[in-house]
């Protein structure tokens, strides 16, 4: 528990510093405008990697949000120009998410196959049937109802962040406070273990799949709302960005460790150094490397942290009976 | 030059000790695991390390293998310094470690496995496999193995994987071979056939450092005995000048009392009943059993004779499919762990770090996780009553803990056992299987675990207790049932078991003492035919 929270607060100091170096370097980023589209930009991948949380802390991993993504993002997008009210295009691109989540989790619990080899085919199954599917065009002609969920330019951000604060609060309250919260982590932990508590880690692992499923339905159309058109090739490299975030939040990718709020810094830090190496003149181009960097700085730390544990997490596979 | 000189001189009187190590001392992140600790291994003996977990038996095989750098202190082998011991290192200098655990390749053959430690040159050289096959199954000729050297090391039994290490070790012309904790899940004709290998290094004019905590093993085997007690050198002793009582006292630095057989029988109602129980998958066939409450029912057999598959048939795991069980005289049918859980059976598995505690979560965590209904109302934990369920625990089992907030992993074995333990008591079963319930675990923990066995039954618990200890078979059990494949050979009554007896059927040689009905012909019963 200590070394959980020496990890968020390694990761708010990174924070601070950067925001420090911004303040006297480049104290143009702290501008009213850059802030408001920096937050709703990355609204939706809080959102995804919330879900994300979930799923590595379960011991599993879904690369195949991006391609959800896309797809939600598209139908949402069709469905209200085909004259459905937004909140029920909204609610479709959810459920949408919540079925090829249901999937992905019934390969992984119930068919016993690994998540990276599941998510990996769904990613580019998903992602080819709507290029297939589409030919490549972008949802045009959006109804003006669509454009900020129908709202004004200024309710929106409020709406949205409303949503996206009660829907973390309560993922991060119960993961530590309601039982099924507690089955997660025992499953990550020791699926073994964990089912002979008689815990069904089966159904674990497939709600934590509906639930990034979900998550990413709403985080797609939040991220629709915002433009006039929907591109067929939204959240490319998506599920890297939120698997990074989450990983720098302190999750542990072998599963049992890992929350909402380390998630939370780590959407944060990953995403307020993007556009704070335009402010500092450094080239965009290097945004992905020096990500790369935070990340396996993350992974380092970790490794260090189980080999000072001294704990054997590995163990030879024998054929004891 | 001088330091040569000085090293010549003081080995000339005697043969210098294969592995020598003098005031060794090391802490982890400023607690003491050893100090000033010194041990010596002459050729031709065997040198028992006995000790209580914690005792620092561990750290001084890492240190002495290279695994460990220690703080202060010298090591040497076959009388010259070694002052930075590596891994590699102690390969090339002869040292051998057999763990508890095999550390072989599973996916891989004996034959790849042999070669992968022995053979050198470059990652580009030739491989020849028939001189591999070859060389493996002369190595494994030599200590008494017939495993074919194309097998997978994964479908090995676990003495098979012994063997399969001891070999490599003889391969690689080990002068010293370190063995921690071999027989653990042996069967008493294994760990016969174990030591006369050692014997047989022995012969050879190896060194070998024998790590255990059956002191009779110890007390057979060994030629000098140290004992280690709170990571200090207690004493070496040669064998003849010590008994168990003497052994244990030194290891626990006070005296102990040790399990008393039970005396009282309870013939309480019938808790669970097995009629006619088969289960294919696992190889089960024609399982009758029963257990009454207040009774310790004794589960004994070969490794691979099917005891852990009844407790995982019976707690549901997999599910059986002939027969019937009975709970408290009532036909169910068992078809998840939580089933199970409902009909208040409780079970603590084998392998506790596999299949027991989660060391990544608090104790009070592991503590209420078959039983979250009792510490929570609508779906919400309440933590301060987890934590007084999971201090209740700590306290009735004796967990040494700093608080039910630290993490399992930070625990000792015994403690951990404990916990495992804990969490099943927390349903309040009324029937417990317990699985080696003391694999690994200390004379003190090992005492007070049998203890608390002997005082649940007391409470009007049904217990079946799977255990390759005979000893603690015989001593613990009112009533003793034993597996041969797949089926239950025989069922012994207290009075009349024997070492003897249980293994004889254990081994089916006096199969005419159990009216079993054929064999149904599945699954491993056909060695019956």
């Amino acid at each position: 528990m200590k070394n959980a929270h020496a990890r968020e607060v390694a990761v708010a100091a990174a924070i601070g510093a950067l925001g420090l170096v911004l303040a006297i370097v480049a104290p143009g980023y702290f501008s009213a405008e850059n802030l408001r589209d920096l937050f709703l930009a990355n609204l939706p991948v809080l959102l995804v990697a919330i879900g994300m949380t979930l799923v590595i802390v379960a011991g599993e991993i879904d690369i195949s949000v991006g391609s959800v993504f896309a797809i939600c993002a598209v139908v949402a997008g069709v469905l209200a120009k085909a004259g459905m009210p937004v909140w029920l295009a909204s609610a479709a691109a959810c459920l949408l998410g919540a079925l090829f989540g249901s999937i992905n989790g019934a390969l992984v619990a119930y068919a016993g196959i690994p998540s990276i080899v599941v998510t990996l085919a769904t990613m580019v199954a998903l992602r080819d049937g709507l290029r297939w599917t589409t030919e490549g065009a972008w949802v045009q002609d959006l109804p003006r109802t669509f454009q900020w969920l129908g709202l004004t330019q200024a309710e929106y951000p409020f709406v949205a962040a409303s949503l996206t604060a009660v829907l973390t609060i309560a993922f991060a309250w119960g993961l530590r406070h309601v039982a099924a919260g507690r089955a997660i982590y025992a499953t990550g932990s020791n699926p073994d273990a964990a089912r002979l508590a008689g815990l069904d880690t089966a159904a674990v692992k497939c709600a934590v799949f509906a639930i990034v499923g979900t998550l990413t339905g709403l985080a797609a159309v939040l991220n629709a709302v915002r433009f006039n058109q929907i591109p067929s090739n939204a959240g490319i490299g998506l599920e890297m960005k939120v698997i990074a975030a989450v990983v720098v939040g302190g999750a542990s990718v072998a599963g049992g460790r890992g929350g909402v709020p380390g998630t939370v810094l780590g959407v944060i830090l990953l995403a307020a150094i993007g556009p704070a190496l335009t402010f500092l003149g450094i080239s965009a181009h290097w945004e992905r490397a020096i990500q790369g960097a935070i990340i396996l700085v993350a992974i380092a730390a970790e490794g260090i942290r189980v080999s000072v544990g001294g704990r054997a997490l590995v163990h030879a596979k024998t054929a004891q009976t | 030059m001088a330091f040569a000189g000085v090293a010549a001189l003081s080995s000339c009187r005697l043969p210098p000790a294969l592995l020598s190590a003098s005031s060794i001392t090391k802490s982890f992140e400023g607690v003491s695991a050893l100090r000033h600790v010194s041990f010596e291994l002459q050729a031709g003996e065997v040198h028992a390390i006995v000790g209580e977990n914690g005792a620092g038996k561990s750290t001084l095989i890492k240190i002495m293998t290279g695994a460990e750098r220690p703080d202060a202190g010298r090591l040497t082998v076959a009388g010259r310094d070694v002052p930075h011991m590596t891994p590699a290192l102690a390969r090339g200098l002869g040292i051998a470690v057999i763990y508890q655990q095999p550390s072989l390749f599973p996916d891989l053959s004996v034959a790849e496995n042999v070669a992968l430690t022995l053979e050198t040159g470059g990652i580009w050289r030739r491989v020849r496999w028939s001189e591999r096959r070859r060389h493996a199954r002369a190595l494994l000729e030599e200590v008494g193995s017939t495993v074919d050297p194309a097998r997978l090391a994964g479908s090995l039994s676990m003495p098979e994987q012994q063997l399969v290490e001891i070999a490599k070790a003889v391969g690689a012309d080990a002068k010293v071979v370190i063995m921690d904790e071999p027989t653990a899940s042996l069967m008493d004709d294994e760990v016969e056939r174990l030591f006369a290998v050692i014997r047989l290094l022995r012969a050879q004019g190896c060194g070998i450092i024998y790590i255990s905590h059956r002191l009779e093993e110890v007390l057979a085997m060994s030629d000098r005995i140290t004992v280690l007690r709170d990571g200090e050198t207690i004493a070496t002793h040669g064998k003849e000048t010590l008994d168990r009582p003497a052994l244990i006292q030194a290891m626990v630095g006070r005296t102990l009392k040790e399990t008393k057989p039970r005396t009282s029988v309870a013939t309480g109602d019938v808790a669970l009943e097995l009629r006619h129980l088969s289960n294919r998958e696992l190889g089960l066939s024609d399982v009758s059993i029963s257990v009454h409450r207040g009774e310790v029912l004794g589960l004994a057999g070969l490794v691979g004779s099917g005891r852990t598959e009844l407790a995982e048939t019976l707690f549901g795991l997999v599910p059986s499919d002939g027969g019937e069980v009975l709970v408290r005289g009532v036909p169910v049918r068992i078809g998840s762990p939580l089933e199970a859980i409902q009909l208040g059976i409780g079970y603590v598995p084998e392998d506790r770090r596999r299949h027991g505690v989660m060391l990544e979560m608090s104790i009070a965590e592991n503590t209420s996780l078959a039983n979250l209904g009792a510490v929570s109302s609508r779906g919400l934990i309440d933590r301060a009553a987890e934590r007084r369920l999971a201090e209740r625990h700590v306290e009735r089992l004796r967990i040494k803990a700093p608080s039910v907030s630290t993490d399992v992993g930070a625990l000792s074995g015994g403690n951990q056992q404990k916990v495992a333990l804990a969490r099943w008591l927390s349903i309040e079963p009324g029937i417990l299987i317990l699985d080696e319930p003391t694999q690994g675990v200390d004379v003190g923990a090992k005492a007070e675990i049998h203890a608390l066995i002997h005082e649940l039954a007391e409470r009007g618990l049904a217990i079946v207790m799977i255990s390759s200890d005979l000893p603690e078979v015989l001593s613990m059990s009112d009533r003793i049932a034993v597996m041969h494949a797949g089926t239950v050979s025989g069922v012994l009554d207290r009075s009349e078991a024997t070492q003897d007896r249980i293994m004889a059927l254990a081994l089916e040689r006096a199969a005419a003492t159990s009216p079993t009905p054929p064999a149904s012909g599945l699954g491993a019963s056909g060695s019956r035919r």
